[in-house]
């Protein structure tokens, strides 16, 4: 089966202007979604995470270039750049944005910024706003509420309203950028529940990045776990808790608390994340690492199998004796 | 030590805090009914030396309302707080300037809570400075002491820097460690790691425990329960301005009396993808604190209600089914 | 630009040197209008502060007919009096700058003030204060001036005074602002839970964080001043035994120069005068345009939906 949705070893150089040089914040990522699945992609800060995504739907600022392939039913729309992009952005692939909920227009009502992404793109003629309510009535906003301006909603129900935006124009893939970050335990557990019920109902992709590993844990079959601009591992969630191949996954659970304390010590791991505008040697994780060994600080792993499915850039898995858990 | 003698630090009792809402021009015209924001509407707890209390709860709880009003950075309507054993419900603010040595907060954002124009040294310093305590020397002192102590060793690596070249986790224990300069008892800590990436959380919060068994009383504010489980020695949940559960954490995260913590601890996604816990997702938002429903104020959303709830404002008492009798819920049910 | 140290446990990394030099400087390095707009004005000033030792002639030394025109020894003629148009300048320069900065001198004494008490304290001392700039807001500055000068005499301490006190006006509101929001910043409520007291709060928290806005807010201000003399001294309102560049223009119109067709007599001063308000107006707008951008940085930050600056500092890079 083709995949919906494929980054083929794209890269994202960022040149930083007068003095600053250029930052590779994405360095090689290759990601492959298919039809109705739900992927995670997990990361800190910084690790890119963010700007793979835009990437993928060719919103990255002007001082951005980008290397790779971004195939959407195998055809790569990054080869003509923003025309080529275009015709797809929001018809086959929508994004929720980071900060969505506080990115809604002030001046306009809810209702009517949803018009207008039909507008733009040409959809639902002469009942745009038949079926901008049919919308908000999907993802759990009352179709009264349409005429409500965004600082009269909540923050979960602005976040409704973005997720209804972005599925104005049916698109096949959801890209949801921080979903629930801002928003209560409660109301993240509403929003959860909404994107995989849309999910289901309409037989979408989707996208789930996050810092939050429990989220993904839950919501999705499969994850990449991103580190200083690459993945460092992939399969699915639980041959990732339960069998973590890259001692970042390790410890990125372990430094999540569980409630009732299964797990042991929750851990915290010492040091911060490389630069990504200097050429890094070795493993961007070694010096972090309570695992490395000698060959880490000189030479850079490289993804390889481990397993059914799964994936994982460490050279300890090269290693015949012990292992990484 | 407090006046009474024992380890009690903080004693709060019955605090109500309340906004006005601001009418406007059209509305005092036509005379609208005023109105208030109830943050919190009787709130009362104790803290003791060396203990860490979880206000854990839903935004617009008033956990930060309380937090602050405990500070006096905010006046109570009515209530009382005792600050070992002193009431420092009314004092005014010239008398409670030395008190304020001994009581000191850490925000939530490390990016805000340090002033950018500030090298590390002067942010630590400053609170030694306002109190006048010490000399230059002794100063200098205080401070490397005090970097020592939140883990930023060898302070001299860090004195000189500006705030914007650490990074949050960094920050962090420089705003601790200003709080820590003054040799406080009680710390209050609004959201210490909700901003910090997860790899580094779980370091600041040890070193908050490290401060808690060298004696510091704590008051930890936190939407994460899963923090506070794990952290935190005895944790109180509160929803629109009252607790409605409080005990020891263990007790309270697996025997929850109180159907809003049910429900709230069943809605944390587990780390494991092969636990499935059936969440119960209670139904829209907490109402807004001005208009508070009759009865008990969780009725409207209540999975177990009965029509006695709309009546009846329940108070905090130990339940049935609790296992410890420091372990008390605000249900007519429990 | 900067490093981010390692979490405690880990290696030192080689440190930066935080870029040299306050705001003003990097700005006058970085943009070329207010590197122009500078040396424009210390070329005047320069002028105007040396002219007792570089102007050719004497002040009121006749050297020729009235509105001479120009020649080798006097390039830039000579005013209805036969004195030299050079000299004048020089003298006259001096005058206007004086009373420019004089009375933006006041004007940001009493703005910068009325702005942090009202913005830091907020509530009726901020309504009552922001009323009184209201009332002052309105007062129209030429009948004043002419009520000023016929009950008190016009002089040079009045003009200040006069155009001091209609000028301070927009600095208190643009100091009240950023006062504002800086108070509101959560490094300055914990400086409150510290027990801090409002003079230091104000002296090491508030202050410098509004200086370079005040910095901005005063060049352009002096722009203002120096036009509001000019036109207050054309219009006949001004000492008049001292020479600005807008009685010098006075003087010529006066004197009819247009007929005698002596153009050097209005036309020199006024490109004078362009020229030193074009200068404090290149380095004042250059001065907040700086500002702005600060205060409107690229891209939301992950966690905090902060704005963050697209390249990163500490753990929130992209």
């Amino acid at each position: 089966m083709t995949p919906l949705l494929e980054l083929d070893d794209v890269h994202v150089w960022f040149d930083l202007g007068e003095g600053g040089g250029t930052l590779h914040a994405v360095q090689g990522v290759s990601l492959s979604v298919d039809p109705g699945e739900r992927v995670g992609l997990v990361g800190e800060s910084g690790c890119g995470k963010s700007t793979t995504v835009l990437a993928a739907m060719g919103l990255l600022p002007a001082n951005a270039t980008v290397s790779g392939r971004v195939l959407l039913d195998g055809v790569d729309i990054m080869a003509g750049g923003e025309s080529s992009f275009r015709p797809h952005r929001w018809v086959d692939i929508a994004m929720v944005f980071q900060g969505a909920m506080n990115a809604l227009n002030p001046v306009r009502t809810v209702g009517s910024q949803i018009v207008e992404a039909l507008q733009l793109h040409g959809r639902a003629r002469g009942e745009e706003t038949a079926r901008a309510k049919a919308l908000l009535e999907s993802v759990g906003i009352p179709a009264g509420r349409a005429g409500r301006y965004p600082h009269e909603l909540s923050g979960g129900m602005r976040q409704r309203a973005a997720i209804a935006m972005a599925l104005s124009c049916n698109p096949r893939v959801l890209i949801a950028d921080e979903p629930t970050t801002a928003l209560d335990v409660m109301v993240q557990a509403q929003i959860l529940e909404l994107l995989t019920t849309i999910c289901r109902d309409f037989g979408l992709a989707l996208v789930l990045v996050t810092h939050d590993l429990p989220i993904v844990t839950q919501l999705c079959g499969r994850a990449a776990v991103m580190y200083a601009g690459e993945i460092v591992e992939e399969g699915s969630v639980d041959a990732l808790f339960h069998e973590p191949r890259h001692p970042y996954t390790r410890l990125l659970f372990a430094a999540t608390p569980d409630l009732y304390g299964n797990g042991g010590r929750v851990v915290s791991i010492p040091g911060a994340p490389p630069r990504l505008d200097r050429a890094l040697e070795g493993c961007p994780f070694q010096p972090r690492c309570d695992r490395a060994f000698g060959r880490c600080a000189e030479e850079r792993p490289v993804l390889k199998e481990v397993g059914g499915e799964h994936v994982a850039a460490c050279h300890l898995n090269d290693v015949a004796v012990g292992s990484i858990s | 030590m407090s006046a009474d003698g024992s380890g009690t630090l903080l004693e709060v009792e019955d605090v109500v805090v309340r906004y006005p809402v601001f009418r406007g021009l059209v509305g005092t015209m036509t005379r609208r009914p005023k109105l208030a924001v109830h943050a919190v509407e009787g709130v009362s707890f104790t803290l003791s030396r060396g203990e860490i209390l979880a206000l854990v709860g839903e935004s617009g709880c008033g956990k930060t309302t309380t937090a602050q009003t405990v500070l006096r950075l905010l006046d109570p309507l009515s209530g009382s707080i005792r600050f070992e054993g002193r009431d420092i419900t009314r004092l005014a603010t010239r008398a409670l300037r030395p008190l304020r040595r001994r009581m000191q907060i850490v925000y939530q954002d490390p990016y805000e809570s340090l002033d950018p124009r500030l090298r590390v040294r002067a942010t630590v310093e400053e609170p030694l400075i306002i109190h006048r305590i010490g000399s230059k020397d002794e100063r200098a002192a205080r401070v490397s002491d005090a970097l020592e102590r939140v883990e930023l060793s060898p302070p001299e690596l860090f004195l000189d820097r500006y705030s914007h070249e650490l990074s949050g986790g960094q920050r962090q224990r420089v705003a601790i460690a200003a709080a820590l300069v003054l040799e406080p008892h009680l710390l209050v800590a609004d959201e210490p790691v909700s901003m910090l990436d997860v790899s580094v959380r779980a370091g600041v919060l040890q070193l908050l425990d490290e401060l808690r068994r060298a004696g510091l009383g704590i008051l930890m504010i936190t939407h994460d329960l899963a923090t506070a489980a794990r952290f935190a020695d005895r944790i109180a949940v509160m929803y629109l301005g009252r607790i409605v559960e409080e005990g020891p954490a263990r007790e309270v995260v697996r025997n929850p009396q109180h159907p809003y913590t049910k429900a709230l601890l069943s809605v944390v996604p587990p780390r494991d993808p092969r636990v499935r816990r059936e969440p119960e997702i209670l139904r829209g938002e907490a109402p807004d604190a001005v208009h508070i429903p009759s009865g008990c104020r969780f009725h409207p959303r209540c999975p177990i209600a009965v029509p006695a709830c709309q009546e009846e404002d329940p108070e905090l008492r130990v339940p049935r089914a609790a296992s410890s009798s420091d372990h008390r819920a605000a249900c007519i049910l429990a | 630009m900067s490093v981010v140290i390692q979490e405690p446990g880990l290696s030192e990394p080689a440190p930066v040197p935080p870029e040299r030099g306050g705001f003003l400087w990097r700005t006058l390095r970085r943009r070329k209008s207010a590197a122009v707009g500078a040396a424009i004005l210390v070329l005047l000033v320069l002028g105007a502060v040396l002219a007792p030792w570089i102007a050719p002639y004497g002040l009121h030394e006749q050297v020729g007919p009235p509105f001479g025109a120009p020649s080798a020894e006097h390039p830039l003629g000579l005013d209805d009096g036969g004195i030299d148009m050079l000299t004048l300048l020089l003298w006259a320069t001096r005058i206007s700058l004086v009373v420019g900065l004089a009375a933006t001198f006041v004007a940001m004494v009493i703005g910068g003030t009325v702005g942090i008490v009202a913005g830091y304290f907020g509530g009726r001392t901020d309504g009552v204060l922001m009323r009184i700039t209201d009332f002052f807001l309105v007062i129209p500055e030429l009948p004043l001036m002419i009520v000023v000068a016929a009950i008190w005499g016009p002089s040079l301490f009045h003009i200040i005074i006069v155009i001091g006190i209609l000028l301070w006006t927009s600095t208190a509101r643009v100091v009240r602002a950023q006062v504002k929001s800086v108070r509101e910043r959560v490094y300055v409520k914990r400086a409150r839970a510290l027990g801090a007291g409002h003079t230091r709060i104000v002296y090491r928290h508030v202050l410098p964080q509004i200086a370079p806005l005040l910095i901005a807010n005063t060049v352009l201000t002096m722009a203002v001043a120096i036009f509001d003399e000019t036109a207050l001294a054309f219009l006949g309102l001004g000492d008049p035994t001292q020479i600005s560049l807008g009685k010098m223009i006075e003087n010529a119109f006066q004197r009819a120069a247009i007929s005698a067709d002596a153009w050097w007599a209005i036309v020199l001063p006024g490109i004078v005068i362009v020229l030193l308000i074009l200068g404090c107006t290149l380095m004042g707008q250059a001065f907040e345009d700086r500002l702005n951008p600060r205060l409107r940085i690229a891209h939301i930050g992950a966690k905090t939906f902060r704005l963050r600056p697209l390249v990163g500092r500490g753990s929130d890079a992209l």
